[in-house]
């Protein structure tokens, strides 16, 4: 292999490490007026009066619109392939405000002085509702979120407005009862995950202007352009021929940026002036007024027999979907789905969930993606069953996960063609030093070092809907163009679809040209998010290329005046099997563009799945505790992936160690706190911590890797995956460590002191 | 308030207002490396040099450069290229946004501490945030660079 499982950097390298102007604020267009919204203080209002007049007297004011203004059209702004699961709920402005920070009036200007003025002056007078700001009492709450008739389900999802239910789904598995009954030993906890804010370092933006055909152009930093050409059309009233979105860098996703966020508004502004405009959000605005992950509560029951065969899993989820239903029945469908498989040897189980509104900002999409939430309820009520049993807990994982070539009831029926997960669980337990250290050892009059482990999975896409398509042309020296609507988002997307390009077609990468993403240019992609970009554009780069390869021999046997079975194509050349005719890929690419020796060769193939295979992971941490304040300080973390083939060892390592380092943020930090009248009061990097540099100790990352038969070269997904073991695994450490089990995120040393003092 | 301020060693003259930072007015003059990641100093994004120390330029008043040196990426691109021809062979560029922000600092971090220790090297960058990479690929690519460069 010439580039796959190779530390390739990544093509757009050196203009991101020398500042080059390439992100979506860098390129705004001249005279682009600014545009800002006006955003409610309250959590649940309806606007009586709103008296713009005033404001729009302000010198450099150009329009302020507010809920009269805009079509009366419900969308959703998720970023999810049509028909979404996600409910039409939303108004661009409306005259109900569900959250503080939800949008009163969008005001556009010559710069953002005129606008604060201007938005002292926009009086509106609200009648403010009493919120609905405890998820946990929303369902069947007297005061209903979405009471409006126009709300629109594409189809049903369980959910039931004039509840406050966006969602729910109840699945059994086997004969639970009885399941249960014959378990020598059942636990039942609940656990609770916290809202965090994926916290990517750019915020979002878009710029829009109107083309030389009167289009509406977006620049825009998204990991959706295709879906936010639909949204965008739908939401404007406008056919999606009027409507092109183009995504240049971007500083990062997780998963914020597969929701719509931005980009509504300056198009709104372009549509109705004509003229450019650009949204910059800021970080308070991203805090505040984005999506967060779903804060779930989770009961999860499990029982086993005596020697930690699973026999029964019960799981419950209630997650708070916010003020609107983004990705409400979607994330959630992960909690179970993605984690019940992993003990794939209970007979039995049970999958049930409820999505409530609730008067907080909307949750949406953030890398694990449910998944997250869920396997730090499953895997820590194993660990606390492991204890109980007085099982080692990494021998309770041996006895119960699945081997390749089984059946998983909990993951749609799907069938584990690959799985390195053993070997995972194996290496882990080596790296970290496990039978020495666990549970754990005094290291000093109020230290402890203690160890504490976990196990998860995610997909690779989305089975039978994620689309991908891919183009390839030739051009005239003998290069490749190669067009994806795959969206690169920093995660090296281009860089490894020009790796699987040029090993199939037996180039030097260099010749290998990648375009940005361009709705009226790239073959359609879903895009980058459901971990799905590797998987499925990959597998849609080979069969295109071979596609075109078919093409390009047919097309030389033809020049060559010979039969195309007797034509080897070396990569540089075209040559006959005798040796004796040779014609040069540049020779082809040149001739099909002047004359007229071929036809212009170019192919575009398109990949869905039929599964979506699980990548696996172990995560292994040794935490160092103070037993006097409960500060905590890891001193190590091993994670062990199986992703299939390795396409880029590099980039696959820094997917880990930065997954890592989220997980161990939402694990030790991340908590998104409302106070009593709904306000969110950590929206800063000052109040909401981030983990820094001094504060995630060691991590190293190793690859078990399976082959998965329906990846390209063998490779699964990483994306995601990487996220979810820090949270259990750490509460596991605590646990062993100080016998205190933390059910709540996150794990503070004020929750393990408190814990020690109740013993 | 008029200002006379040297930006990567040109000089620009300008009438300023007073509240403007120096991020948004060096960016004004197209030095776009300088990037805003938050708007209470906690990111590192929008470091640059003034007088050669590392400053959130968020945080500094334009008017405040004024008679003084200003360097961005942009006046230190064959360093930076040569650092991050390091971090990219970590694939620790990742989104890029944080880049330059922590190139500025990592570069001031090399002309100011010797040998530097790791504990050193993540006490001096312990500002600059970064959400994509976990850091360690960052921490391989600055001691491989610091040991080549030595």
């Amino acid at each position: 292999m010439r580039y796959i499982s190779k530390d390739v950097k990544k093509i757009d390298a050196t203009a991101l490490v020398t500042g080059k102007p390439v992100y979506t604020a860098d390129m705004l267009p001249k005279e682009c007026l600014v545009v800002k919204v006006l955003r409610s203080p309250h959590a649940y209002a309806r606007i009586k009066s709103i008296n713009k007049a005033i404001a729009l007297k302000v010198p450099g004011i150009e329009a302020v619109y507010t809920y009269e203004d805009v079509p009366r059209i419900r969308f959703t702004m998720a970023g999810q392939s049509y028909p979404e699961p996600s409910p039409y709920d939303r108004y661009i402005l409306e005259e109900y405000v569900r959250y503080v920070g939800d949008v009163v009036a969008i005001v556009a200007g010559e710069s953002e002085e005129a606008i604060s003025k201007a938005f002292k002056l926009i009086k509106v007078e609200y009648e403010v509702f009493e919120p609905v700001l405890d998820f946990t009492k929303a369902l069947d709450h007297p005061i209903v979120i979405h009471p409006e008739e126009d709300y629109h389900n594409n189809f049903p999802i369980g959910g039931d407005r004039m509840r406050n239910l966006c969602a729910s789904e109840s699945m059994v598995y086997g004969d639970l009862e009885a399941a249960f009954a014959e378990s020598d030993v059942i636990v039942e906890n609940v656990y609770h995950t916290k809202a965090n804010a994926q916290a990517m370092m750019e915020t979002f933006r878009t710029y829009s202007y109107l083309d030389h055909n009167g289009r509406l152009t977006l620049v825009s930093s998204t990991q959706i352009p295709f879906h936010v050409r639909r949204h965008v059309a739908r939401a404007l009233g406008l056919s999606k021929t009027k409507v092109r979105v183009i995504k240049p860098r971007i500083g990062g996703g997780f998963g914020a940026k597969q929701t719509m966020v931005s980009e509504i508004y300056p198009a709104f502004v372009t549509q109705k002036t004509g003229k450019p405009a650009a949204m910059i959000f800021t970080r308070e605005e991203t805090f505040k007024a984005s999506t967060s992950r779903h804060e779930m509560q989770i009961r999860v029951k499990v029982g086993s027999d005596k020697e930690g065969n699973i026999k029964a899993i019960d799981l419950y989820t209630l997650s708070n979907t916010g003020a609107y239903g983004e990705h409400a029945s979607t994330v959630v469908g992960l909690s179970g789905h993605k984690t019940i498989p992993l003990y794939n040897k209970a007979k039995a189980f049970k999958f049930s969930y409820d999505v409530v509104y609730s008067n907080t900002m909307s949750a949406g999409a953030f890398r694990g993606y449910g998944a997250t939430q869920g396997i730090f309820a499953l895997e820590s009520i194993m660990n606390e069953l492991a204890s109980k049993l007085g099982i080692d807990p990494v021998e309770l994982r041996l006895k119960n996960i699945a081997q390749e070539g089984e059946v998983m009831p909990a993951y749609y029926d799907n069938r584990l063609e690959s799985t390195a997960l053993k070997e995972c669980l194996l290496k882990g337990k080596e790296l970290i030093g496990w039978d020495e250290k666990y549970p754990y050892k005094q290291v000093g009059k109020n230290k402890v070092r203690s160890v504490g482990m976990a196990m998860t999975m995610q997909g690779s896409a989305i089975a039978n809907i994620d689309v991908a398509a891919v183009e390839i042309r030739l051009g005239d020296d003998g290069f490749y163009t190669l067009m994806i609507g795959a969206t690169d988002m920093g995660t090296g997307c281009d860089t490894i679809l020009a790796q699987i390009a040029a090993e199939c077609l037996d180039c030097e990468m260099d010749k290998i040209v990648v375009t940005g993403v361009d709705t009226d240019i790239s073959p359609f992609d879903a895009g980058s998010y459901a971990s799905s970009t590797t998987y499925l554009t990959g597998q849609a780069v080979i069969n295109t290329c071979e596609a075109l390869k078919e093409k390009m021999i047919k097309a030389a046997a033809k020049v060559l005046e010979v039969s195309k079975e007797e034509i080897i194509f070396t990569g540089e050349q075209f040559e006959t099997s005798d040796g004796n005719k040779v014609l040069t890929l540049k020779e082809l690419g040149e001739g099909q563009v002047v004359g007229n020796m071929s036809e212009y060769l170019s192919a575009t193939k398109s990949h869905s799945s039929p599964t979506s295979p699980p990548p696996f992971m172990t995560g292994f941490v040794e935490l160092e505790i103070d037993t006097e304040t409960g500060e905590m300080e890891i001193i190590d973390y091993v994670g062990v992936v199986d992703c299939g083939t390795v396409i880029n060892t590099s980039l696959a390592r820094i997917q880990a160690e930065g997954g890592i380092v989220q997980g161990i943020g939402m694990a030790l930090y991340e908590d998104i706190q409302y106070n009593a009248q709904g306000k969110m009061m950590n929206n800063s990097f000052m109040q909401y911590k981030i983990p820094s540099r001094l504060d995630v100790g060691k991590i190293r990352v190793a690859f078990e890797s399976s082959y998965e038969p329906t990846g390209p070269f063998g490779a699964k997904s990483i994306g995601e995956v990487v996220i979810n073991t820090p949270s259990p695994a750490l509460a596991h450490a605590v646990f062993n460590g100080t016998g205190v089990a933390v059910r709540e995120l996150p794990i503070t040393p004020e929750k393990i002191v408190m814990g020690m003092l109740k013993q | 308030m008029k200002i006379r301020v040297w930006i990567n060693e040109k000089l620009y003259e300008d009438e300023v207002a007073a509240d403007l930072m120096l991020i948004d007015y060096i960016r004004s003059k197209g030095y776009y490396s300088v990037k805003r990641g938050c708007e209470t100093t906690n990111c590192g994004l929008c470091t640059v040099w003034l007088e050669g120390v590392p400053v959130l330029s968020c945080a500094v008043l334009a008017v405040r450069a004024h008679g003084k040196k200003v360097t961005t990426l942009e006046g230190l691109e064959e360093e930076a290229r040569v650092f991050g021809d390091f971090l990219a062979k970590e694939g620790a560029e990742q989104c890029g946004f944080c880049s330059p922000g922590f190139i500025m600092n990592v570069l001031a971090m090399k002309r100011e501490l010797k040998n530097p220790g790791e504990q050193d090297i993540k006490a001096y960058l312990a500002g600059n945030l970064c959400r994509c990479t976990g850091y360690m690929g960052q921490l391989r690519a600055i001691q491989a660079y610091l040991q080549e460069e030595a």
